[in-house]
């Protein structure tokens, strides 16, 4: 594979003033160039499905959080106000895409299709790894910061390698920019034009630190220096998201190398169940953002495109309440992995040393059997 | 004079005293400013010393590492905190490859006087990559000082100790113990490579370090109720490792068992063993035993109480040095080494 150095772009980042929306907070629709050619199949129904699709993803993120606090789950990154970023491009992925993200992606293991029951697990702490990643076609989540960009970068690089029709996304948080390993990527993804997509989520924290930490510029400028194209998009407007996605794969598709999209969007939650946001942040700031949430302003358009909104919200709930009680049932109810765990899938095939730490810690339980 | 702080309190203490005696010291790390880091071992310090002094860093480890070798160029003596044990691989290569071998490299005339704080260990209940013990690793490179802590008192006076060093020290924090309290007087001080006889017995010594060192006195309370006399080491320091203690000890009892979290393979363990192996062989009673981590990645925490070494464990392995009866009896018998079936060719 030959080194491309990519030609210079007159003007690589958009929305770097404001980032790109289509959406008002009231619901109505705001004209937009580069994005509306790419949502002109976007009907009352399509919207419907984004709509759904954020209600059941909030709820699943509900009861998670809620499971976590009864003891169910040890711990939860809550995406509470992150679900249009996550929805937009998950439904503008084709199946044979692939998805590389964090932790914080239980909108996209959702519509890839994860096993729930498997899901859970992951989260009480039962397994490492819950879906088959060859089959919903999602790397496991990722907890070591940016270590996914370059595997998606990588993937991307393959798929273009065997001429398939095939497009890496993958997924991070604003602190993950700061990593080597993201900036690595950009510079691979750039120098081999791999059809990989970059989604930044910049909800505004790392943990506590806000985005200022990590750069004195709008995290959608950093790409352009490595020849990437980027765009600066609201990602609390699912129509703008899932517009920009489409933007973002049919470049990689047709063989126009990578692309960086800045969801610019907010964490309304803590970090997760053991974080303590009031250490670090004035929960004044969220008001702005509950304003701009991503599932009102669709249930507003909807309105506006005469939906019948009880209609749709009924559904929507019983979707939701269906996905939550399936999980629930997960949660409380998974068999917990025995001590063979422990042993398991070190290897291609079983070492002698491991088999033999396996009897003997077998042997350590029977002897004390009964003491415990 | 002493106080009663938790371990994490008497870490605070140690970073307190350590800025307030010297302005030459800095802390670095994320979250460590106004969170007060993810642990609260860092609570107040920035709202006391200033930005300039407690540094909220951006998320790149191999950077906090990195720039703290230039500064420890200008003569600062930076504490950088790695959030968890799973989180420093990324900084590998600037521990490794370069604040190990500056002095070396330079012919003295180079000191990296850093210390770098890492929050260590199982027994959290977490998810993957906050439950490893990777001290090994580093313990395996010669030019770094690598020590633990098992007490709110080791804590304090070791960080001190690390903090004053010319040497670079990685401190490993046992994070499962933060919030267990001791007594903590500040002004005792400990250096970097002693270890400490913690419990004395003539029967069997048992090396432990972190957060080992509770279980393995909760080990010789136990056998002290069967009438054997268990010696405790506390190791305190992983590298260099003081041999010599342990070895003074084993000529007395005859019988040794190192434990640790970390894996058995390659391990402070393999280490000690065969140090004493060579310098102690004629007093050894019993093969020397190990109670570790098993040597697969460090599992679901759903199971860690599996592969922890544990009380029950160590007792075991006390009985197998004294040729009592134990878990392992008949083991070697080749009917029971029958091929393991469960789960494992899956
Ligand atoms: C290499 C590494 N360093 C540190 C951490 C600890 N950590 C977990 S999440 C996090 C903040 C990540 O922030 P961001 O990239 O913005 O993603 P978000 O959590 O906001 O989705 C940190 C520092 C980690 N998981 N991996
Ligand atoms: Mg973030």
């Amino acid at each position: 594979m030959s080194i491309i150095v990519p030609a210079p772009h007159p003007e690589l980042a958009v929305g770097l003033d404001s980032p790109l929306t289509v959406l008002d907070l009231d619901g109505t629709r705001i004209a937009n160039e580069l994005l509306d050619p790419h949502l002109t199949d976007i009907d009352e129904s399509a919207l419907t499905t984004l709509y759904v699709d954020m209600v059941r993803v909030r709820r699943l993120d509900t009861e998670a959080f809620a499971l976590t606090r009864q003891g169910h789950l040890v711990l939860w990154p809550p995406l509470l106000g992150q679900e249009a970023a996550q929805v937009g491009p998950a439904r503008a992925l084709a199946p044979q895409d692939w998805v590389f993200g964090s932790y914080r992606e239980h909108g996209f293991a959702l519509l890839r299709g994860a096993d729930m029951a498997e899901f859970a697990r992951i989260w009480k702490a039962f397994a490492h790894g819950g879906w088959d990643p060859h089959e919903i076609r999602m790397a496991p989540s990722q907890i070591i910061i940016g270590a996914q960009t370059l595997h998606g970068t990588g993937y991307a690089m393959a798929a273009k390698m065997d001429g398939a029709d095939e497009v890496a996304l993958t997924t991070f948080g604003d602190g993950a920019t700061s990593e080597g390993d993201v900036n690595e990527a950009l510079v691979w993804a750039s120098a081999f034009q791999a059809p990989v997509v970059f989604l930044c989520q910049n909800n505004q924290y790392a943990i506590s630190e806000p985005v200022a930490v990590q750069s004195g510029v709008p995290l959608a400028l950093r790409p352009t220096g490595f020849g990437i194209p980027s765009l600066r998009v609201d990602g609390n407007d699912v129509l703008a998201m899932h517009a920009a996605a489409r933007i973002a794969f049919d470049r990689a598709r047709s063989g126009g190398g990578p692309t960086f999209i800045e969801a610019v969007t907010y964490r309304r939650g803590p970090h997760t169940t053991t974080d303590d946001p009031k250490r670090y942040r004035d929960e004044a700031e969220m008001e702005a953002w509950i304003a701009k949430d991503p599932i009102d302003r669709v249930e507003r358009a909807l309105t506006r495109m005469g939906a019948n909104m009880e209609a749709v919200r009924a559904e929507a709930k019983i979707r939701a309440d269906q996905l939550a009680k399936e999980f629930r049932a997960a949660a409380e109810h998974a068999e917990p992995p025995t001590a063979d765990a422990i042993f398991d899938h070190v290897y291609a095939q079983p070492t002698k040393r491991l088999e033999r730490q396996r009897l003997e810690h077998r042997a350590f339980l029977a002897s004390i059997e009964g003491d415990r | 004079m002493s106080e009663t702080l938790t371990l994490a309190k008497a870490v605070n203490a140690a970073l307190s005293d350590a800025l307030e005696g010297d302005d030459r010291v800095l802390l670095m790390g994320e979250d460590i400013g106004k969170l007060g880091g993810v642990f609260r071992v860092t609570d107040g310090l920035q709202a006391r010393f200033g930005p300039q002094r407690v540094i909220d860093s951006p998320l790149a480890e191999s950077a906090i590492i990195g720039t703290a070798i230039g500064m420890s160029y200008r003569g600062f003596r930076v504490v950088a905190e790695i959030q968890f044990d799973g989180f420093i691989y990324p900084a590998f290569d600037q521990i490794v490859a370069q604040v190990a071998k500056l002095r070396y490299r330079s012919r003295g005339r180079v000191a990296m006087p850093l210390t770098i704080r890492v929050p260590y260990g199982g027994a959290i209940g977490s998810v993957e990559h906050h439950s490893e013990s990777p001290e090994s690793y580093f313990a395996h490179t010669a030019g770094l000082r690598v020590v633990t802590a098992s007490t709110p008192q080791e804590a304090y006076s070791t960080l001190r100790a690390a903090i004053a060093s010319d040497d670079p020290v990685l401190f490993f924090e046992p994070k499962g113990k933060y919030y267990s309290k001791g007594e903590v007087d500040r002004s005792i001080v400990r250096d970097l490579e002693t270890a400490n006889v913690v419990a004395s017995g003539r029967d069997v010594t048992i090396a432990a370090y972190g957060p080992t060192v509770e279980t393995a006195l909760r080990a010789a309370i136990a056998a002290a109720d069967e009438g054997i006399e268990v010696e405790v080491i506390d190791l305190r320091a992983i590298s260099p490792l003081d041999v010599d203690t342990v070895v003074a000890s084993v000529r007395r009892t005859g019988r040794l068992v190192v434990t640790h979290e970390a894996p058995a393979e390659s391990s402070v363990s393999s280490e000690l063993i065969a140090s004493v192996a060579e310098r102690a062989f004629p007093f050894l009673e019993a093969a020397p035993e190990r109670v570790t981590g098993y040597d697969s990645p460090y599992p679901p925490s759903a199971v860690e109480h599996d592969y922890l070494p544990s009380l029950d464990r160590l007792l075991d392995a006390v009985d197998r040095t004294l040729g009592r009866r134990n878990s392992r009896t008949g083991l070697d018998d080749p009917s029971a080494l029958a091929p393991a079936t469960t789960g494992a060719a899956r």
